[in-house]
């Protein structure tokens, strides 16, 4: 099958660091991959560069077989690809509903109407895709006041409002309690393959990872070190490596 | 040569800013007003006292005076504003400057003071065939040496330590056990010790007067950000190329180019807005700045607009019955009907500027610029194309509009102070243009004998005409923010971020937006000039921006019916006041000061959180 999104030998310096070096992997339709790696690996950068917010130094990303290299955020948005953030953001001075129904403005290309009041528009539409993320309740509360697990469950009816073909989420579960992280995962996993939306997450928890993640990519020091199923990735030397060191210095005070 | 004396007393003044902005991140709009206070308490003590101690002692003296004054200042009043939004940090700093140019002139009364030469540097040097004035050449050498002086107090001292780790992360600072507040006071007070320096120093070459604030807060602005906010190198750098680009203007004189005669020394009042428009293009934060991160203290966010209640539409019809009442008034009470026309105006103006500055985050402090080029492009189109009075008042909003769509482009390219900063820079051309172009704008007198035809050369029939066109620039602007162009003005205000990611174009969002309040305000300033019967560049002037943003404040930022209720408030105030007291500066500071401190929603923001706790 062709790939939905391949990245072929991505790189990126920040003055001496190789943040992101020679990075290639692809990721099918409808597929659910996670990319991991420790703190500093090239996670969030390799997540910039998709998104448009970062140029790349060298390399290609398809979409879809065609290249969005030196396009902005928003050109890419137009292509098919949401985001959210690792600091959720949503909207504060507008309602958890008028935050979707803007949303669907946008994506109905009607950002710029002058007159109509936007009260009656894609209402709707916006409290069904509240009601699938579970905040129909909360529909009429200003975003401002919300929790933050709530904000982030907005922000995923955001993201979900452009019917994007591809979603990036840069650790969804960032800041929130080990329940509600396996919570918003399963109904982040649930809403996209009824949509049928391919996912590229980062992730810290590796409990989220392993137990969600179709696939796993893994990198380290802007390096992609392994790639593979949970099971794969669990028994991969290098990645042992790289999370739980070499083990040389325990052997050593066994010894 | 001249320029290089110019600039050292232009970096001490700017210097004290920066370094004042670069810890606390308050932009201190009262810096010129200190520095117009050194050069009155130096020339009091050069004439009183006299001679060498008199002189030389009365620097000294000056410095130490303003560092205790800039000690209050910050104790008494900036202590209190580091943590609200940046919005009314400039607003409060300004109230000052309001305040001390009152008691400047109470104190030296309003005459200007032309300070005795300095003695011992009285002679002049020959230079390259020359005469150059010793005092001059001792100027020249002082920038460097205190340059270097701050240099090594900034590097080679543990206090200087601090303060470098302040302006890079003053929470951290905190967190670590620094004493903020001390840190902060002699930041302070060391800024304006410098910036009464630098006034000090310029009494024997030019006289102290009280126009000297504003224009010295003007070119320190231009150096600081040209330079870099919060670098010392940077301001130095910049005062020198403000200064000689400035005296090079002067020395050009009238030039022919192309068989036109083009005088140069006129550029002055516009060049060093146009090398600081430019540099802010080319380079967002200066010469030598670094980007600043994001502020901590982001303003309190709003609550969710409401359509009108029924209620509320009840009150706005009687509002407007009442207000169509008003010409009944004509005969008894003719000056009502004057007023009532200025205060329409003045909602008109303040409305348009809530529109960018509410919900569009942008807060201009040029937004005269619109007014002023809308009360001039409708008494030229007027005068000079023999238009009649209607064809003026529509093509008016048409010149604003242009105005703001060229600035507009590169001013929603900033954000914060920077922004400010910007506006008031386009605001600052405009004024200067205006000014010197006297051929076409008849200069600082203006053009007169603008008056509205038959049948609207009544006061009551005018008035109407003016009521009409302000409720619908009021009602349009009020359906555009309920439209979805409103909510992604909001959306880009709330978090660009966001709605990039959402394919809001934020930009272009904004950008429009300030064109929409340009044109509206040039529609004001249309209507402002037949009521006057004539224009003037008063129009223009950054007190009037400044007027606007107070209306918006008084009745609240976050309410669309802030300006409706400010502005009004504010005329009505202004008017009282004006007539009762010589001091009305003063007193509209003090205003501004409640306001910034006891009042930060205004009144209609008062009003609704009221009602808000009471429906609970």
């Amino acid at each position: 099958m062709k790939p939905l999104l391949e990245v072929r030998n991505l790189r990126k310096a920040f003055g001496g660091v190789r943040a992101v070096d020679d990075v290639s992997f692809a990721l099918a339709e409808g597929e659910f991959l996670a990319l991991i790696g420790p703190n500093g690996a090239g996670k969030s950068t390799c997540f910039n560069m998709l998104n448009g917010q970062l140029a790349p130094d060298g390399g290609d990303i398809l979409l879809g077989g065609k290249s969005i290299l030196g396009l902005g955020p928003r050109q890419i948005w137009k292509r098919g690809v949401g985001r959210t953030f690792q600091v959720a953001a949503i909207w504060g001075s507008l309602t958890v509903c008028e935050n979707v129904q803007i949303a669907l403005l946008a994506h109905a290309g009607e950002v710029f109407r002058l007159w109509r009041p936007v009260a009656a528009r894609y209402r709707e539409e916006a409290l069904a895709l509240l009601g699938d993320v579970g905040m129909q309740a909360q529909a009429q509360r200003p975003a401002r006041e919300l929790a933050y697990g709530d904000v982030k469950r907005v922000e995923l009816a955001l993201a979900l409002a452009s019917r994007p073909r591809l979603l990036l989420m840069d650790e969804p579960t960032a800041g929130m309690a080990p329940r509600e992280r396996n919570e918003l995962i399963s109904l982040a996993r649930r809403l996209v393959r009824e949509r049928g939306i391919s996912v590229l997450f980062t992730e810290h928890s590796m409990d989220v990872v392993f137990a969600h993640a179709e696939r796993i990519i893994v990198l380290a020091r802007g390096r992609l070190i392994a790639q593979g199923d949970a099971a794969t990735i669990q028994a991969d030397p290098k990645v042992q490596e790289t999370y739980f060191g070499s083990g040389r210095m325990l052997a050593r005070r066994r010894a | 040569m001249n320029g290089l004396a110019n600039a050292s007393s232009l970096f001490f003044l700017s210097a004290g800013l920066s370094l004042i902005f670069g810890v606390s991140r308050v932009v201190n709009m009262a810096h010129g007003s200190l520095y117009m206070l050194g050069a009155y308490i130096a020339y009091t003590c050069a004439s009183k006292l006299g001679g060498m101690l008199g002189f030389w002692g009365g620097l000294v003296a000056t410095a130490a005076a303003l560092a205790l004054v800039g000690t209050l200042i910050e104790v008494l009043l900036l202590r209190r504003i580091y943590h609200v939004a940046e919005l009314f940090q400039l607003l409060a700093t300004f109230a000052l400057v309001l305040l001390l140019s009152d008691v400047v002139a109470a104190l030296w009364g309003v005459e200007d003071l032309l300070g005795p030469r300095a003695p011992g540097l009285r002679g002049s040097v020959e230079i390259l065939g020359h005469n150059y004035p010793q005092y001059d050449l001792f100027l020249l050498f002082l920038g460097p040496v205190v340059l270097a002086g701050l240099h090594i107090l900034l590097s080679r001292t543990r206090w200087g330590t601090l303060v470098r780790a302040a302006t890079q992360d003053r929470d951290m600072v905190a967190a670590l056990g620094v004493d903020q507040a001390k840190l902060f006071t002699a930041v302070f007070a060391l800024g304006s010790a410098l910036a009464g320096l630098g006034g000090a120093l310029e009494t024997p070459r030019q006289p102290a007067n009280l126009g000297m604030d504003l224009s010295a807060l003007g070119d320190a602005f231009v150096v600081v950000v040209v330079g870099g906010m919060g670098s010392i190198p940077g301001a130095y750098v910049a005062a020198l190329l403000i200064a000689e680009i400035k005296a090079i203007c002067i020395g050009l004189g009238t030039q022919h180019i192309a068989g036109v005669a083009f005088n140069f020394s006129k550029l002055t009042l516009v060049a060093e807005f146009i090398v600081m428009a430019i540099v802010l293009i080319a380079r967002p934060y200066g010469l030598l700045g670094r980007a600043q991160g994001m502020p901590r203290h982001a303003a309190a966010m709003e609550d969710p607009l409401k359509p009108a209640g029924q209620a509320l539409r009840l009150l706005a019809l009687a509002v407007l019955v009442g207000l169509l009442a008003v010409p009944l008034l004509a005969e008894a009470s003719p000056y009502t009907v004057v007023l009532a026309t200025d205060v329409l105006i003045a909602v008109l103006f303040a409305a348009s500027l809530h529109f960018i500055a509410g919900p569009g985050g942008m807060h201009s402090f040029g937004h005269a610029a619109y007014f002023g080029l809308g009360c001039y492009g409708a008494g030229l189109l007027l005068k000079l194309a023999g238009l009649p009075m209607a064809a003026a008042i529509a093509g008016a909003p048409l010149v604003a509009a242009l105005a703001a769509a060229l600035f507009g482009w590169f001013a929603v390219r900033l954000s914060g102070v920077y922004l400010a900063m910007l506006t008031l820079a386009f605001a600052q051309i405009v004024w200067a243009v205006v000014f010197q172009w006297e051929t076409l704008t008849g200069g600082s007198n203006g053009v007169l004998g603008i008056w509205p035809p038959a049948p609207f050369n009544r006061a009551g029939i005018y008035y109407l005409l003016v009521l009409g066109l302000t409720v619908l620039g009021v009602l349009l602007m009020r359906r555009i923010l309920f439209a979805p162009f409103g909510y992604a003005m909001r959306a880009g205000r709330d978090s660009p971020l966001r709605a990039e990611a959402t394919g809001i174009a934020v930009l272009k969002v904004h950008w429009l937006a300030f064109i929409i309040a340009g044109s509206v305000c040039g529609l004001a300033g249309a209507l402002f000039a037949f009521a006057k019967g004539g224009i003037s560049p008063e129009t223009i002037h950054v007190s009037r921006s400044i007027d606007g943003l107070v209306m918006v404040l008084l009745g609240g930022i976050h309410e669309l019916a802030g300006p409706l209720v400010g502005a009004p408030v504010f005329t009505l105030l202004q008017d009282s006041v004006m007539r009762q007291t010589p001091y009305w500066r003063g007193v509209l500071g003090v205003v501004i000061l409640v306001l910034v401190l006891v009042f930060p929603l205004g009144i209609a923001g008062t009003i609704a959180a009221w009602a808000r706790r009471f429906a609970r």
